[in-house]
């Protein structure tokens, strides 16, 4: 057990010593992995930031339903019983056309406008909250409300929601299939200094084995320097990130101003970095794998 | 300890190196392995340490048949033996001591326990005092004292040199017959192959002739 602990403290002593032989050619293999995650770990972060804004826009879905323009107050107050007696309603309220128009023109400052006209143009309204946020819940609770008689125009207003929602897949997708990419190029890069490394270390190897080392023993540097080149290209792209998203707040406190928001990027999260750093110090170690798998049964000595 | 019975190697292309090879090594004895360049001398050391196998025959160390271990059982074998080489096969990127040192990391000695080996081997060879020179910087005699450092710094039960004098001068060669002689009178088994007859006339003991790939009676 102790020499066990000793060789692998050994290795790792090995390991380091390696990496500092070569800095300069380690530390453009690290920025090279860094940037390479950077990518796809930049565009997971923003889709989430989008996501969670979305969230909070939306808030609770619900249905606008316009009235006919010749309908009656016995009409309204039918209507608004049917409503709450639907199963799939949970809460509704009434806007008249009155408040309605004065509402406009108070919001948005249209009242040059609408004092200009003849006769108030806006029909009576209900707005509908539904019991269920499922999306295909809403459109036929919508589908069905326009068979209503009397119902001029029913939106659903969390429709530019769903078609976020679809965007966020498309995108999420789109990362997807960039991280699988760039994570083949990491492990090529390791596959391929691990190559190196086997070529200029060939005497050292040849020796070992004639002096009776295993070959796990000979692989184990190899493996523990592409596992450490792995962790250092996913801390340089943590890194990259954090950086990149500090320097984007600050840019963004001016514009958010502007617009009486407090709208800020979110940085990674701790489980979030924890699984880069895995996946990346993950894939080196594969890389070295597959190389010394490929390259060192080729040195045997004669 | 070290049994040949009808051993014969060809390399591919059909070149034989050993014909039909019979013959035993007790434990303790001090062999030489002599013959002309290309009789087969190092073929024979190199099945020994399983770095090559027979085509033919069966070849015997503590046991163990060389011809039959598999892969993963050879490290394990080659610790037993010292291997001493003619080129010295060192490592040119550390120094004397931590040559010497690699056999221990290899079989995982603790470090303290370790160094005192290492020292231990390397004053027999009289290099202690330049543990810390790259080896570079050594004489060919000097370099082929610190291969043997490295052979015996594990302290196997049989050492293996091939050709070990071969590139020195006479005052070095002798100075490293002395070397094994000396573990010769503690108890190791040497088989050593050369092929400097003055060397065989000063230091008495069983010799064995390869001639193109047969033993000489």
């Amino acid at each position: 057990m102790k020499s066990w602990l000793i060789h692998h403290l050994y290795v790792l002593q090995l390991t380091l010593q390696r990496l500092r032989t070569t800095p300069f050619s380690s530390l453009l293999n690290v920025l090279v992995i860094g940037v390479a995650l950077s990518l796809p770990t930049g565009g997971y972060v923003l889709l989430q930031n989008i996501q969670s804004l979305s969230d909070k826009l939306v808030g609770t879905p619900q249905i606008s339903i316009f009235l006919s323009m010749n309908v009656t107050q016995d009409d309204i107050s039918r209507i608004s019983k049917q409503l709450q007696q639907h199963s799939a309603v949970s809460r509704i309220e009434f806007v008249p056309r009155e408040q309605a128009l004065l509402q406009l023109q108070q919001s948005t400052g249209l009242a040059d406008i609408t004092a200009g006209l003849a006769q108030n143009p806006l029909p009576h309204a209900f707005i509908v909250y539904p019991k269920s946020k499922d999306p295909q819940a809403l459109e036929t609770l919508r589908d069905e409300l326009k068979t209503w008689p009397k119902f001029d125009h029913v939106q659903l207003d969390s429709a530019w929601a769903r078609k976020l929602e679809a965007l966020l897949k498309f995108g999420r997708l789109a990362v997807l299939i960039l991280a699988v990419l760039l994570s083949f190029a990491l492990v090529a890069i390791t596959f391929n200094t691990i190559r190196l490394q086997i070529l200029t270390q060939r005497e050292e190897i040849e020796v070992s084995k004639l002096i009776g080392a295993s070959n796990g023993f000979i692989r184990r540097p190899f493996l523990y320097f592409g596992l450490a080149q792995g962790l250092l290209g996913g801390s340089a792209a943590w890194l990259i990130i954090t950086v990149s998203l500090s320097l984007l707040n600050a840019s963004m406190a001016d514009l958010t101003q502007l617009y009486a928001s407090n709208f800020s990027l979110h940085q990674l999260s701790i489980g979030d970095s924890l699984t880069l750093l895995a996946f990346s110090a993950y894939l080196g170690w594969l890389g070295a794998l597959l190389s010394v798998a490929q390259h060192l049964w080729q040195i045997e000595p004669h | 300890m070290i049994r040949f019975s009808q051993v014969s190697k060809r390399y591919p292309g059909g070149y034989a190196a050993l014909k039909n090879v019979s013959f035993e090594i007790a434990a303790g004895e001090m062999i030489f392995l002599t013959g002309h360049s290309g009789a087969g001398k190092s073929t024979l050391l190199k099945l020994i340490a399983a770095i090559e196998r027979p085509n033919g025959g069966t070849v015997l160390v503590n046991g163990q048949n060389i011809g039959k271990i598999k892969a993963a059982g050879v490290p394990y074998l080659r610790r037993n033996f010292g291997l001493i080489f003619q080129d010295h096969k060192l490592l040119f990127d550390r120094n004397l001591f931590d040559n010497v040192m690699l056999p221990l990391q290899i079989a995982g000695f603790d470090h303290r326990e370790s160094a005192k080996r290492v020292r231990a081997a390397l004053d027999k060879v009289g290099l202690l005092k330049r543990e810390k020179a790259n080896p570079i910087s050594l004489s060919g005699g000097e370099q082929q004292r610190l291969c043997i450092a490295r052979a015996i710094v594990n302290r196997p039960s049989i050492l293996l040199a091939d050709e070990p004098t071969g590139n020195l001068d006479l005052d070095s060669a002798n100075a490293i017959m002395d070397i094994f002689k000396s573990f010769h009178q503690v108890g190791a088994t040497l088989l050593i192959s050369t092929h400097d007859e003055s060397i065989l006339r000063s230091y008495k003991g069983r010799s064995l002739t390869l001639k193109q790939g047969e033993l000489q009676p």
